[in-house]
C-alpha cells in the first residue's frame, strides 16, 4: 500500500473521486474509477479503500444495518439487506428494492435453471 | 434564450411544420417487409426511411401509430407496401394519409406481381413522393413551434448525474420559450410518483400520474421484471427506484402541463408526461421491448426531434426524428465518442456545469432543428418498431391546459 508522504505516489487528480449529491443521502457516487489502495475522504475522514469502484457505483458514507433506506438524491432508492461499513460498496449483493426486484444476466440464468 | 430564434420548417396543411422532409416507405405486415426493404435500398437516401408493423392480426394501437407516423410534420410523403391478406386497414390508412395534404401510394405485393414487380414499382413510386415532396413551402419556424421528446437508454450510475439533470435544464428553456417537452416512461418513474404528482398543474392530473405509474408498477409486476437492464446494474445502479430519481432529472423542474398517450398531440407549449404502459389486464408482453419502442411513441406525439441520454452507450437513432445522443459517463464518450453529440461526462471530471451542458443540449437542438444532422442520424441509424398494444383514451383530467382554453 502506498504511503500517502511518499513523495513518487502518483499525483492526485484534483477532483474527488465520490461526489455527495444531496445532504440527506447516506451513500455517495464514485466519478472516477478507484482501486485498492487508493484514499478516499469522506465527510473528512480519509480512509484507504480495498476495493475496485467504478464510475457510477455507490459507497456508504456511514456504516449502515439491514432494513436501513438507502438515500440518493435525498430520496430513498431501496434498502440494506446486509450491513456495511463507511466505505464499502453499496450493491446489489446488500441491497434491494422497495418496488420491484432487479436482474441481472446472471440471476436470470439461475432462475432458469431452478425452474 | 429567446423566442426570436427562428429556422426554416416545411409547412404542412394541419398547420404544423417540419425540420425534415423524410419519404417514409411502410410494410404493412412483416411479409412485406423484404419487399420494403429492398426499395428502400436501392433508393439509398438519407431522408428515406423503413418502417412497419410486423403482425398480421389487427390492433388499433398499431394502426393509430401508424397514421401519426405516416402524418408526422417530419414526413413528406408516403409508400405503404402490403401483401395483400393482413388485416391492417391499408385503404383507410393510404386514404388518411393523402387526407393529411401528403402524397402517398399504395402496393399490394398479391396484386402486383410479386416480389421482382413491387419493388421496380415502388422504386418507381419514391421518386414520384420525393418530387412531390420537394415542392412543399419552406417557411420560417419558432421554437414555440417545437416538439423535443427525451428518453434514457443503456442507463447507469452517472446518467442521473450529469447527463439527465442537463437534459432538464434545456427543457426548463425550451419550456420558458413556450415549446412543448415530453418525457416519458412511467415504468422508469416507479418511485417518483407523489414528487412528481406535486408538480402537475392540478391536483386531478396529479391524481391521474400517481394513478397511471401505479398501473405500471402492476404491469412489470405481472412481468416479472422491471424496466431494469443488466447492464444498468454494471454501470452501478441497483434498484428501479434508483434508475427512476435519475430518469425523472430529465423532466427539468418546470410545473407538469399533462399526461398523453402514444399519438396524443399536446394542445401547447409546456412540459408533458407520456405514459406508454398499456391499458387493461397485462396482454401483449412487456410494454418496452427496446428504447426505439418508446422513441416512436414520443415520435407519434409530435416529437421533432429527440434528446437521448445514455451511460452506457446507446448508439442508436431513430426513423422519422433525428436523435441526439448526450454521453453521461466520461469513460464511454472516449470509447464511443463517435456515436456521440454531448459529453456530459465533462460535468463529472470537472469540466463543465451543468449550466454549460444544458446550454449546449440546447444549441444542438437548434442546430438540428435548422437541419444539421445529428451524429446517429449522420450514421444512417434509423430504428423503427412497433409492436402489439392497447391504450384507452386518456381522461378529462389529463389536459387540463386544454379545458383552460
Amino acid at each position: 500500500m502506498t504511503q500517502s508522504t511518499d513523495s513518487n505516489a502518483p499525483q492526485k487528480t484534483a477532483i474527488a473521486p465520490v461526489i455527495l449529491l444531496h445532504p440527506d443521502d447516506n451513500i455517495l457516487v464514485c466519478v472516477k474509477q478507484f482501486h485498492p489502495g487508493d484514499e478516499i475522504t469522506i465527510d473528512g475522514e480519509t480512509l484507504l479503500s480495498d476495493i475496485d469502484i467504478a464510475v457510477g457505483h455507490k459507497i456508504a458514507r456511514i456504516n449502515l444495518r439491514p432494513g436501513d433506506k438507502v438515500y440518493r438524491y435525498g430520496a430513498p432508492i431501496g434498502s440494506m439487506t446486509q450491513a456495511v461499513a463507511k466505505g464499502e460498496h453499496v450493491h446489489m449483493h446488500n441491497m434491494k428494492s422497495d418496488y420491484i426486484p432487479s436482474h441481472t444476466r446472471s440471476r436470470q440464468h439461475k432462475d432458469r435453471s431452478d425452474a | 434564450m429567446s423566442q426570436a430564434v427562428s429556422f426554416s420548417g416545411w409547412q404542412r396543411a394541419d398547420g404544423r411544420k417540419g425540420i425534415r422532409n423524410v419519404i417514409v416507405v411502410a410494410y404493412l405486415v412483416e411479409c412485406a417487409h423484404h419487399v420494403t426493404r429492398k426499395i428502400v435500398n436501392h433508393v439509398n437516401d438519407m431522408d428515406v426511411h423503413l418502417i412497419g408493423f410486423p403482425g398480421c392480426y389487427p390492433n388499433q394501437y398499431a394502426y393509430d401509430m401508424m397514421r401519426a407516423v405516416c402524418t408526422h410534420p417530419n414526413v413528406g410523403g408516403a409508400l405503404l407496401v402490403s401483401l395483400g391478406c393482413e388485416s391492417m386497414n391499408r385503404e383507410k390508412l393510404l386514404s388518411d394519409i393523402l387526407a393529411s395534404g401528403r402524397p402517398a401510394e399504395l402496393l399490394v405485393i398479391q396484386e402486383e406481381g410479386g416480389t421482382k414487380s413491387t419493388i421496380e414499382l415502388g422504386i418507381a413510386a419514391v421518386k414520384r413522393l420525393q418530387s412531390e415532396a420537394a415542392a412543399v413551402a419552406r417557411v420560417p419556424m419558432q421554437l414555440n413551434e417545437l416538439i423535443v421528446g427525451t428518453i434514457c437508454g443503456g442507463s447507469d450510475g452517472t446518467s442521473g448525474i450529469s447527463a439527465n439533470p442537463a437534459v432538464g435544464r434545456c427543457f426548463d428553456a425550451l419550456v420558458a420559450a413556450d415549446a412543448i417537452c415530453i418525457f416519458e416512461e412511467t415504468g422508469e418513474l416507479i418511485g417518483c410518483e407523489t414528487i412528481m404528482a406535486d408538480r402537475a398543474v392540478t391536483p386531478e392530473l396529479g391524481a391521474e400520474i400517481e394513478a397511471c405509474v401505479a398501473k405500471a408498477e402492476h404491469y412489470y409486476r405481472v412481468m416479472g421484471f422491471g424496466s431494469f437492464a443488466p447492464g444498468n446494474a454494471d454501470g452501478g445502479l441497483t434498484t428501479l427506484e434508483e434508475k427512476s430519481m435519475g430518469a425523472y432529472s430529465k423532466s427539468g423542474s418546470s410545473p407538469i402541463s399533462g399526461l398523453i398517450k402514444p399519438g396524443d398531440i399536446p394542445p401547447a407549449g409546456g412540459l408533458y408526461l407520456l405514459d406508454v404502459v398499456p391499458d387493461g389486464e397485462p396482454r401483449f408482453g412487456f410494454p418496452n421491448i427496446s428504447d426505439n419502442a418508446e422513441i416512436i411513441e414520443l415520435i407519434a406525439c409530435g416529437s421533432h426531434v429527440i434528446l437521448f441520454t445514455t451511460g452506457r452507450g446507446s448508439v442508436v437513432g431513430s426513423a422519422i426524428s433525428p436523435v441526439i445522443k448526450i454521453c453521461a459517463n466520461p469513460e464511454t464518450y472516449r470509447r464511443l465518442a463517435g456515436d456521440m453529440d454531448v459529453n456530459a461526462g465533462r460535468i463529472l471530471e470537472g469540466e463543465a456545469t451543468l449550466d454549460q451542458v444544458g446550454e449546449e443540449i440546447l444549441q444542438n437542438v437548434i442546430a438540428v432543428a435548422a437541419g444539421k444532422r445529428s451524429v446517429s442520424e449522420e450514421l444512417g441509424h434509423q430504428e423503427f418498431i412497433l409492436t402489439y398494444k392497447a391504450f384507452e383514451p386518456i381522461g378529462p383530467s389529463c389536459l387540463p391546459v386544454r379545458q383552460i382554453q
